[in-house]
């Protein structure tokens, strides 16, 4: 076997796994559901299968034994109990480590097996497909071949042998529809049939035999008496077709039997490609580079003056513009692709505290660019584990507040603008704006006479450091965590706020662009630098004022149509020579609640700006996000407005000032 | 990379350039390309050490300043100066970085034998930077220990409130 082919399994097994767990976690809260159980009962199988072929035949005897329980399962032979499903996504769990290898020492493997033996000890063993003509018949089949069956080639013979193979039972011909000889077709089959089957029979062993062959089947699942409704018994071979006069009479009508519910997967199967990541983003840096020398050409053709060479470069931006767009498109991933990761954790958590917990997710087809999605999730399993943790009370708790027993846990994403919210909502106990307000000021976060609104108390818990947990558990509490969160976020450009209700509960959302590749961007000019502001963080251009041209030793503030917005000289806090002409302007942009003006001395323009990232010999430097390539070539900063928002609020708070630092 | 790493090869290919009065020689497979000056962006608050960027094709690459890692004093550049484009191993990624040389002379085979480890007592140098050196036509060259010192240059503490 290659590294190759084993990669290609490794890619499967991940999507065959996230499928698998997602449904046996559906299946602990509808363990009825027929379509669930056989999608489990697929997933299990087409690991199994592609494992023994790839030569993983450790992992296809493990699994062999699962299919084996939800085959039982699946015959409805043994319900899909809880215990079932738990030692199900246990056993998903060793997977990984079967298929590389890993060693079993604690013997966890062969205790899932034998708790499985367990189960299925306690249940009478029926053999789903061995003839079982003493038990009662369970149910009814009825099928009859539709269109012109026959000159596709079926064969009712070996339809009715199969049958017969899967335990069917006084199989009785339905020759009520065959015409009379001179309306006979060769092509149709006119005769339909009936029988008993075993109640072990499934819906989908049924769908196999019927798999090839345009037919109307019924299957019944209800106890009916034996031969109830079938006339008189007849030779069950089709009566050989005499001769070919009309066209035939008998049914034509397309198939009623509905198809089950396919796989979703499968159908997609057929009109996705899987792409290496790699390659996409090998493609994003080149229609990257092709907007950056499209707005070079452009410049060129404009300062050329030459009308066809103008007319060419206005066809290549439009062009490049849709390239970037579908580009862009593609990269796009559905929320849904982290959401199986949470319904694990909230599970496991919900089990291990004791605080039932019912999850929900709201648009989990939300699409957001794949490394937005990537650095998500970190953020979001704080988010919950707080939930469950600090936000949710336990059972008696809450009915001792008039709350149902279960807790409800909702994760919810949708597009607004050019932004993607994504919210987690819990219905536990809230915060206590008065009780982090204590908190925040023990921890020195705040002083006492600090006036704060109670969205700007919630915001605190956003600190590092802050934590009101009073006891520090092995989940949250430690104070780190929530400042990670707001961090990261940051990082992404992208802000958070909280809502809570005192006894109703808390929300949070996390408000992110929909792309990191390629942003609109505001071009400024200091000391005949360029540099590069993210244009969604600007809030507006105002003139400097002549009075503030030169730099105070304290603060120096703007009055903004009555507030106070501190800003900041970038000439000076990028160490440039030379002095300012005698104009200049202030960019005021904004960073969750805070703004900050940032002088410069030009406003260039906007750009269509392509965010490359800075190097590690860089990192250091906080003060810049990223850099970008102009249209004549040469390369402009990034700034990093998150940051130097914080430098404008430490210039008014030394407190503030210590803690940046500190962080 | 260090001498002991390099002494069971036979033979190691470098690229000669100036810097300051001191030649310098870069072993030849972390070389991408080189290139004439570019214009180079400052980074504010980034040091001497790595002061700016420049754009190589589309990419926005460090650029490097060795003098001031190796102790070498300024000596001014004129129209030789070149740009070296070089893929190091950084963090256990490989990243580009682009250093300038004040002239750029050759590529030349020498005998691993004759690398000579630096002599304890020599000079200001950090020992950690240079993996050995040996002798050239006019005088000493130095072969720099690249990773060793962008590594440094990238795990350095934050300096600076910028």
């Amino acid at each position: 076997m290659t590294d190759d082919m084993s990669a290609i399994f490794r890619e499967e097994l991940r999507d065959l796994l996230e499928s698998l767990e997602r449904g046996l976690l559906d299946l602990k809260s509808r363990p009825t559901d027929t379509g669930l159980i056989n999608q489990v009962f697929r997933d299990l199988h087409t690991v199994k299968g592609s494992g023994a072929m790839f030569g993983f035949t450790a992992l296809a005897a493990f699994i062999h034994e699962f299919e084996t329980v939800f085959d039982r399962v699946r015959a409805g032979v043994i319900p899909a109990g809880q215990e079932i499903v738990r030692l199900a996504l246990a056993a998903k769990d060793e997977i990984p480590g079967l298929v590389d290898g890993d060693p079993d020492p604690d013997g966890r493997r062969e205790a899932i097996l034998g708790a499985l033996r367990d189960i299925m000890a306690g249940q009478p063993v029926a053999e789903a497909g061995a003839e079982d003509l003493a038990g009662p018949p369970l149910a009814r089949l009825r099928f009859r071949l539709t269109g012109a069956a026959l000159a596709m080639g079926a064969r009712p013979d070996i339809l009715l042998e199969e049958l017969r193979g899967l335990g069917a039972a006084h199989i009785v011909a339905d020759v009520s529809a065959v015409p009379g000889l001179d309306r006979l077709d060769v092509d149709t089959c006119a005769i339909g049939w009936s029988m008993d089957l075993p109640a072990g029979v499934t819906f989908a062993q049924l769908e196999d035999v019927f798999l090839f062959v345009d037919a109307d089947w019924q299957h019944d699942p209800v106890k009916a008496p034996t031969g109830a409704d079938a006339p008189a018994p007849q030779d069950p071979t089709p009566a050989p077709p005499v001769a070919a006069m009309a066209p035939p009479p008998v049914e034509t009508a397309p198939s009623v039997a509905a198809p089950p519910a396919r796989d979703s997967r499968a159908d997609a199967a057929g009109a996705t490609i899987r792409v290496p990541a790699e390659r996409l983003d090998g493609l994003m840096d080149s229609v990257g580079e092709l907007v950056i020398l499209e707005a070079r050409l452009t410049e060129l053709a404009r300062e050329s003056r030459d009308p066809a060479l103008i007319a060419t470069a206005e066809q290549i931006t439009r062009l490049a513009a849709g390239l970037r767009d579908t580009t862009m498109t593609m990269r796009m991933v559905p929320m849904r692709s982290l959401v199986g990761r949470f319904r694990r954790l909230v599970l496991d958590l919900s089990d291990k505290l004791g605080k039932p917990v019912e999850f929900s997710v709201i648009g989990e087809d939300t699409e957001l660019d794949k490394t937005v999605i990537e650095k998500l999730a970190d953020p979001l399993v704080h988010i919950l584990r707080n939930a469950i943790d600090h936000g949710m009370e336990t059972a008696a708790e809450r009915a001792a507040s008039g709350k149902g027993g279960t807790g409800l846990i909702e994760l919810s994403a949708a597009h607004a603008g050019a932004e993607v919210l994504i919210r987690v909502r819990d219905d536990g106990r809230g915060m206590d704006p008065a009780r982090i307000r204590a908190k925040a000021m023990a921890q020195g976060l705040i002083a006492a006479d600090t006036v704060l609104t109670d969205a700007q108390i919630f915001t605190l818990v956003f600190e590092p450091g802050f934590s009101t947990a009073d006891r520090v558990t092995e989940l949250s509490g430690r104070g780190v965590g929530m400042d990670v969160v707001r961090r990261t976020i940051e990082s992404l450009r992208g802000s958070l706020e909280i809502e809570s209700r005192l006894g109703e509960g808390t929300s949070v959302t996390l408000r992110l662009p929909l792309t990191l590749a390629i942003i609109e961007g505001l071009l400024i000019e200091v000391a005949g630098e360029r540099y590069t502001l993210p244009m969604a963080s600007v809030q507006e251009i105002v003139e400097l004022p002549p009075e503030k041209t030169q730099p105070k030793r304290t603060g120096d503030f703007l009055d903004i149509r009555g507030r106070f917005v501190p800003f900041l000289r970038l000439r000076a806090l990028f160490d440039c020579a030379g002095q300012p002409g005698p104009a200049q302007n202030v960019v005021i942009v904004m960073s969750g609640e805070h703004r900050v003006g940032l002088v410069v001395d030009r406003i260039v323009g906007t750009n269509q700006t392509v965010i490359k990232q800075m190097s590690k010999l860089h990192a250091s430097v906080r003060a810049v996000s990223g850099a970008t390539i102009l249209g004549d070539g040469s390369v402009a900063l990034i700034l990093d407005v998150a940051h130097l928002v914080g430098m404008g609020r430490a210039q008014t708070e030394p407190q503030a000032a210590a803690r940046e630092v500190a962080a | 990379m260090r001498l002991h790493d390099i002494r069971p090869q036979k033979t190691l290919t470098v690229v000669t350039m100036t810097l300051g009065v001191q030649t310098l020689a870069i072993p030849a497979h972390l070389l991408r390309e080189i290139l004439d000056p570019l214009p180079v962006t400052r980074v504010p608050g980034a040091g001497p050490h790595v002061p700016g960027v420049v754009n190589v094709r589309g990419s926005v690459v460090p650029l490097a300043d060795l003098k001031h890692a190796l102790s070498i004093p300024d000596e001014g550049h004129d129209d030789r100066r070149r740009i070296l484009v070089l893929e190091v191993v950084l963090g256990g990624e490989v990243a580009v970085v682009a250093i300038s040389a004040d002239a750029v002379h050759e590529v030349t085979t020498i005998e691993t034998q004759a690398i000579e480890p630096v002599p304890v007592s020599a000079q200001g140098w950090p020992p950690d930077y240079l993996t050995g050196l040996y002798r050239g036509a006019q005088g000493f060259v130095l072969i720099p220990a690249l990773e060793t010192i962008f590594s440094n240059l990238a795990n350095r503490p934050m300096a600076n409130l910028l």
